[in-house]
């Protein structure tokens, strides 16, 4: 690195940039000073681009979907794949220059204050928010969404690592809540180009707020699996989300265990919404609608946010799966569960890796003090 | 036999270099240094001046605290100098040697007839107290205490670590002495480990008035930690001892034919390492005197006394250990690699995360640098992901944080009474984040010491 930028040269206040364009580029030569000699090659660069790669696909369809969505409004219905996914590339790309200028240059920025690295953090987070908001979100109400979840949800805590909620969900829930007319009903789904009016008898409602009525596109199994529904921009293709579960369970990123905890908790509370009558779709369609997919393989498992310990990891993801279940059941006024469901786990994980470590340290009190 | 415990977490870390199984040299050093850092708990005070005559198993340091703990001289020979640090604190006493060898006669005892006494007192006088390592806190032990138990893993699985069946199979004799004579130190028993997979254990596994155990797994299965915590686990309160093979051997010697003899074969190894294999020398030998192995050309080498988890920064102008049986010599990794993280394969680097496809190929040995592989974050992976290479019922990532915090209670319960910091060098290893985990331990230790003294 070059001297200005080292302590006490003009540019040091640039230094934590420079060092993170430059270890982005190669490995530093950096060597071991204390402890073991030799290290693994694994780093969180590596660890965090596997996530990205995971979430690729689900990034790529979505983008496609929303051309295909936009075709379908405006009464196109001619396969144009390319064309479809240049619509939507078009109109996804803004979102991600958002996303990421604003938050990584609030990083950047706070890197520099507490005189550390740049953690990679924000470059998984960043990549998700435009995959959870809906296409046509107004893009300064992202950019202060995405400042606020930064600033708020993880710097004051102290970066990457320190955070209590996933910063990539605190992004949509503060447009939730302080947007709500652009982030739900019919409209905020599809994207139309200015002076285009979708043809008679359109909805751009999301199955889950129409519960399977009458729509244009089919609300069938095979619909939704393939995504080819209204919704966020990466939410909607449960196969996309699934190539992505497949790499991260066999590169071990994320943890199986809340994947299955969240799939064992919405079939949980899903059955006893079939049984009661409440729900009027079979409980397994729950694990197909909206975000629940995406949320459980890619937001719910989240290293930092989520439960450290194995059992934990457990009760935490059936806890996500059951909330966003009743959610969507029991609840009048959101269509939605997953987000809030998600978040509210968030909040619990150390209180539950708490009561998981402290009942394993009386156990083995108990057992040493016995023999 | 009792039955053999299978650890089924760990990693062995597949280094290239190890040592081939034969003596390829003999080195009598002309001098050897007494490095008192070596052993943790001692306050040094000098027993010797430059110039003083000595003889091998002559004392030459005592411990302050407790003055009746001696560190005595491997060789016989002359003071030669006295290196201090930074606030005059003693780093190493150079003693050049003889070229006959003189011992001081401490006499033959017989073992059986001993109490445990005249054990203690022929090894406080002889200078091999220290062998005795105290857990919790791995501090050379107090010769006031009885412990509860003593531990001795007889074998380890550390990176390139030496065979111990080939360097101290003939020595079983001794050991046997030293055997018997500590088990009457102890209100328990000694529990000898031993490998079972290992051919070369047999030997060991016959050792009489010893509970033996046998293990199963990867590194850190060899660390005598790993097997308490795995046998009879230390609670609050408890003290126990430990001592390696090498001391058992050493102290045996002196008990059957009265002499201080701490020659023993070390394995040199290690990727630089030319024509890796076993010498014959004494510990305090300078790292200067391995010259054939590594070419006469130092440059860009880090030379480590001890294995390439655990072991000390030498140096080149360093010495070997006291409990050292193994030097390792690895390529300082100073060179930038371009993309490394980015790269699908990444052939020629090891990692153990299933993001990279080397652990599909655990045949494979490789070239390790002291790189770092990455910058140092945040803890970001949870728990789980070190647990999976530590064999001890604790939480890696909550006890180092508890370290961190300086949380004594919290520690406390967390299990800092089992733990050295070797025995989480494994999740230093693989940690992304690329924290120095062995030392926020070793900061917590020394927190403990303090608190509790």
């Amino acid at each position: 690195m070059n001297k200005i930028f080292e302590k006490g040269g003009k540019l040091h206040w640039l230094h934590s940039t420079v060092d993170a364009f430059e270890t982005f580029l190669h490995v530093p030569g950096t060597v071991t000073l204390k402890g073991a000699h030799v290290r693994d090659a694994i780093d969180l660069k590596r660890i965090l681009i596997i996530v990205i790669v995971a979430a690729a696909p689900a990034a790529l369809f979505g983008m496609w979907n929303v051309g295909y969505q936009h075709s379908l409004a405006i009464g196109n219905t001619g396969i144009d794949i390319l064309g479809n996914f240049w619509y939507g590339f078009l109109k996804v790309l803004p979102l991600y220059v958002v996303s990421y200028v604003v938050g990584l240059g609030i990083e950047f920025a706070a890197s520099q204050i507490r005189g550390e690295e740049v953690s990679e953090g924000f470059l998984v987070s960043g990549f998700f928010i435009p995959l959870i908001v809906p296409v046509d979100i107004p893009l300064w109400m992202l950019a202060i969404a995405v400042a606020f979840a930064v600033i708020f949800g993880k710097e004051v805590f102290g970066g990457t690592g320190m955070n209590i909620w996933n910063p990539a969900l605190l992004t949509r829930a503060f447009l939730f809540f302080s947007y709500p007319n652009q982030m739900s009903g019919s409209n905020c789904w599809i994207s139309l180009r200015p002076g285009e009016t979708p043809v008679d008898g359109f909805t751009g409602a999301t199955p889950l707020a129409l519960d399977g009525a009458q729509a244009q596109y089919g609300t069938g199994f095979w619909d939704m699996f393939i995504g080819t529904v209204p919704g966020s921009v990466g939410e909607t293709s449960v196969i996309a989300i699934l190539i992505g579960a497949i790499i991260l369970i066999w590169t071990g990123v994320a943890s199986w265990k809340i994947m299955a905890g969240t799939v064992i908790g919405a079939l949980a509370v899903g059955l006893i919404g079939d049984l009661a009558g409440i729900s009027k779709v079979p409980c397994y369609m729950q694990l197909i609608y909206g975000g629940f997919a995406f949320g459980a393989v890619f937001m719910a498992t989240d290293p930092v946010t989520s439960a450290q310990t194995e059992c934990g990891k457990w009760i935490y993801g059936i806890l996500i799966g059951a909330l966003c279940l009743m959610v969507r059941l029991f609840n009048p006024g959101y269509v939605e569960g997953m987000m809030l469901a998600i978040l509210f786990a968030n909040s619990f994980a150390p209180l539950i890796d708490h009561i998981v470590v402290n009942s394993h340290i009386s156990r083995k009190a108990k057992r040493l003090n016995a023999a | 036999m009792s039955t053999t415990i299978v650890l089924k977490k760990g990693l062995n870390i597949p280094i290239s270099g190890e040592a081939e199984l034969r003596v390829s040299k003999a080195i009598a050093p002309g001098i050897v240094a007494v490095c008192p850092p070596d052993f943790k708990g001692i306050l040094p005070r000098l027993l010797v001046k430059e110039g003083d005559p000595v003889l091998c198993g002559s004392p030459v340091i005592a411990d302050k605290k407790n003055p009746d703990i001696l560190l005595t001289s491997p060789v016989s020979g002359t003071v030669k100098e006295l290196v201090r640090g930074d606030k005059r604190k003693l780093l190493t006493v150079l003693i050049e040697a003889d070229d006959e060898q003189k011992y001081v006669d401490f006499g033959p005892k017989d073992v059986e007839r001993m109490d445990a006494e005249e054990v203690r007192q022929a090894l406080l006088q002889a200078g091999m107290w220290p062998w005795i390592v105290q857990r919790p806190y791995g501090i050379v032990a107090n010769p006031k205490d009885t412990p509860r138990d003593i531990f001795v893993s007889a074998f380890s699985t550390a990176p390139l670590a030496p065979d111990y069946g080939f360097c101290l199979g003939e020595k079983i004799k001794e050991i046997q002495a030293a055997v018997s004579a500590l088990a009457k130190l102890t209100s328990g028993k000694v529990h000898v480990s031993v490998c079972a997979d290992t051919p070369g254990q047999a030997e060991f596994a016959k050792l009489q008035n010893a509970e033996i155990h046998s293990f199963k797994g990867k590194h850190p299965a060899g660390n005598v930690g790993v097997q308490i915590s795995n046998i009879a686990p230390i609670r609050k309160g408890d003290i126990v001892w430990t001592l390696s093979l090498l001391g058992l051997a050493s102290i045996g010697e002196l008990l059957l034919k009265g002499k201080c003899n701490f020659r023993r074969k070390v394995a040199v190894c290690g990727p630089m390492a030319i024509q890796p294999s076993y010498i014959d020398t004494l510990p305090g030998m300078p790292l200067k005197q391995l010259a054939p192995f590594y070419g006469d050309r130092p440059d860009g080498i880090r030379f480590i006394s001890g294995d390439v988890l655990s072991g000390r920064n030498a140096g080149v102008d360093g010495y070997l250990g006291f409990f050292d049986n193994q030097v390792t010599l690895i390529r300082e990794g100073v060179d930038k690699e371009l993309l490394g993280w980015a790269r699908p394969l990444r052939y020629k680097q090891y990692s153990r995360d299933h993001s990279y496809f080397s652990w599909l190929m655990p045949w494979r040995k490789y070239d390790m640098d002291t790189n770092l592989h990455g910058g140092q974050r945040a803890f970001l992976m949870n728990d789980g992901y070190y647990a999976k290479v530590l064999p001890m019922d604790i939480y890696p990532v909550y006890l180092t944080k508890a370290c961190l915090a300086g949380d004594i209670d919290k520690m406390e319960q967390f299990g800092i009474y089992e733990v050295l910091p070797e025995d989480l060098a494994v999740c230093e290893f693989i940690d992304p984040s690329k924290n120095n985990i062995q030392d926020i331990i070793a900061q917590g230790i020394d927190l403990m010491l303090k608190e509790m003294a």
